[in-house]
């Protein structure tokens, strides 16, 4: 009995530890969102009142709006290339049987350990040699190397579970090669490419130090923020995160709809 | 069409799909990178290596970056610890809002969440206000722009990056095991560090391999939080480039991250080969 208390105690000794980590974890949103409706002219917490003056200086503001769709386009881009080029990956990795595909495999997924910065002034040096810094396309290029481990991942794991024999029968019933892929195998990876293509989007969008070097003077809608973030504190970027996390949200909870039996924890 | 022909289009069919994404992945990541390293020899010199292993001040921020990093990676295994037991061991209500509670700051950009943390910091910082309000200080705290508020803001960032594999790991220890400790007569604390603790700690070794080396290559927390008075290998590598566009030196401290990035993983990987419990 005493050694049964004594076990209660320890756990819940590590559930508060817990919940205070929780705490911890959740303090910047609980700030974030009350500070984006604030009525101040400047940073105050507690805000003295609510207003939505804040998305509204944001609506009305032609860089901000400038900024967010050009990192709508990059990000759709991005996701457009990421999924198709990672989806012939993964079926070239799971269903092939040529040597080397370890290697592929390794190489496919490598943009994932490779840190960010690393990348982000090799692909600058070779941009700046190539004129396209300041495009939104060379971004975009960027941005779909960054992407391209996730879809590997969670479109060749969902590849791994499909039987081949369902494409054999199919072409053994007259369909083509490629028409037994589409019809038969595709379908039954939908919620692996749906989430894939999320999580590409939401890569993209939120990326920063790729499109800080890349951008030159089109600054994308992180790096609006940065700058905005580093000259003074003030309440228009709380209204644009607030908008990016219910984004977010949104792309989870549709990823969630349609992409049931995929996790979408990275 | 023969038998042969036909069984050898469906094996070269895989190779075909993989040449384009691969020519994709050649371009655009192995080159720019390959480039890179080649500019960081800058014609058959070494003097970049030289300079980011000798100099004293740069040797400095590459041993502040380690130390940065293996103070953050500290703190996230003591932090995530507790975290991935309730997840593990809680009723399913309470281990869904768990998994809330560190999903959706894991969902929102780091960016973000780096402006959340310079709102809560700062001199006059809502941190700093309820502490003094309370009567626990009498001076506000130096909390922002200093390595102090980039550690709180990197462990914010990488905490999940530790949960998930002690999580999956302790998801899946045998309950029997420590159940048999107790039976047998061992006490709660010693069943916890001889029997469960140690089945643990292969989830432990992966979160904090990725954390650290995530936390090696950091750029954006360090770049706000610390306010240009705390120097990582990251922020030095921008700088070179966009402000002194020295190129053979940061593409040398550059190659240098990466071989540690690399060495790292390899390592740990080549330990923990045979052992499928962290997978």
């Amino acid at each position: 009995m005493a050694l049964r208390r004594a076990a209660t105690w320890h756990r819940r000794a590590a559930y508060a530890a817990a919940v205070a980590v929780f705490a911890f974890l959740l303090l910047p949103l609980a700030v974030i969102v009350p500070v984006s409706f604030s009525s101040a002219d400047q940073l105050v917490f507690p805000p003295p009142g609510f207003s939505l003056r804040w998305y509204a200086a944001y609506l009305d503001n032609a860089v901000w709006i400038g900024a967010t769709l050009r990192s709508f386009a990059i990000a759709a881009a991005a996701t457009l290339l990421a999924t198709v080029l990672g989806t012939m990956l993964a079926f070239s990795i799971v269903r092939g049987r040529y040597p080397g595909r370890a290697i592929v495999a390794h190489i496919a997924t490598a943009p994932l350990i490779i840190p960010t910065i690393v990348y982000s002034i090799a692909v600058y040096s070779l941009f700046s040699a190539m004129k396209l810094i300041g495009q939104w396309h060379g971004i975009a290029l960027a941005h779909a190397v960054h992407a391209l481990p996730f879809v590997v991942i969670i479109v060749g794991a969902a590849l791994r579970t499909v039987d081949p024999v369902q494409e054999q029968a199919a072409m053994g019933l007259g369909a083509s090669r490629l028409g037994a892929v589409v019809r038969v195998t595709l379908p039954q990876l939908r919620p692996a490419l749906i989430s894939a293509a999320f999580l590409a989007f939401i890569t993209s969008f939120d990326e920063l130090v790729i499109a800080m070097f890349l951008g030159g003077t089109n600054v994308t809608l992180p790096k609006k923020m940065f700058d905005n973030i580093q000259l003074e504190i003030e309440p228009t970027v709380a209204a644009v995160s607030v908008l990016q996390i219910a984004l977010a949200a949104l792309a989870l909870a549709a990823a969630a709809r349609f992409g049931s039996g995929a996790k979408v924890v990275r | 069409m023969s038998v042969l022909t036909r069984r050898l289009r469906a094996e070269a069919a895989p190779l075909v799909l993989g040449t384009l994404p691969l020519l994709f992945v050649f371009s655009f990541f192995l080159y720019p990178l390959l480039r890179l390293f080649i500019t960081s020899f800058h014609g058959g010199d070494l003097s970049g290596y030289e300079r980011a292993l000798t100099d004293s001040l740069y040797a400095g921020v590459l041993l502040d970056t380690v130390r940065l990093a293996l103070v953050v990676t500290a703190i996230c295994f003591v932090l995530a610890y507790p975290v991935a037991y309730l997840l593990s061991n809680a009723s399913r209500l309470w281990a869904a809002i768990g998994f809330g509670c560190l999903l959706l700051p894991f969902w929102t950009s780091v960016l973000v969440r780096t402006y959340a943390w310079m709102i809560l910091l700062g001199r006059n910082g809502i941190v700093n206000r309820t502490l003094l309000d309370l009567g626990f200080i009498t001076e506000p705290l130096p909390l922002l722009y200093n390595e102090t508020g980039v550690v709180i803001g990197m462990v914010h960032v990488l905490l999940p990056y530790m949960v998930f594999p002690i999580y999956a790991v302790m998801l899946r220890i045998d309950r029997d095991l420590p159940a048999a400790a107790s039976g047998l007569g061992a006490s709660p604390w010693r069943v916890f560090t001889r029997i469960y603790f140690p089945l643990t700690l292969p989830g432990a070794y992966a979160g904090a391999v990725l954390v650290f080396v995530v936390a090696l290559g950091f750029f954006i927390t360090p770049a706000l939080l610390g306010g240009g008075r705390v120097m990582t290998i990251g922020l030095l590598i921008e700088q070179q480039v966009r402000q002194f566009l020295d190129w053979p030196f940061a593409a040398a401290l550059s190659a240098l991250l990466l071989a540690a990035a690399l060495l790292i993983q390899s390592a740990f990987h080549r330990a923990l080969r045979g052992d499928s419990a962290w997978r």
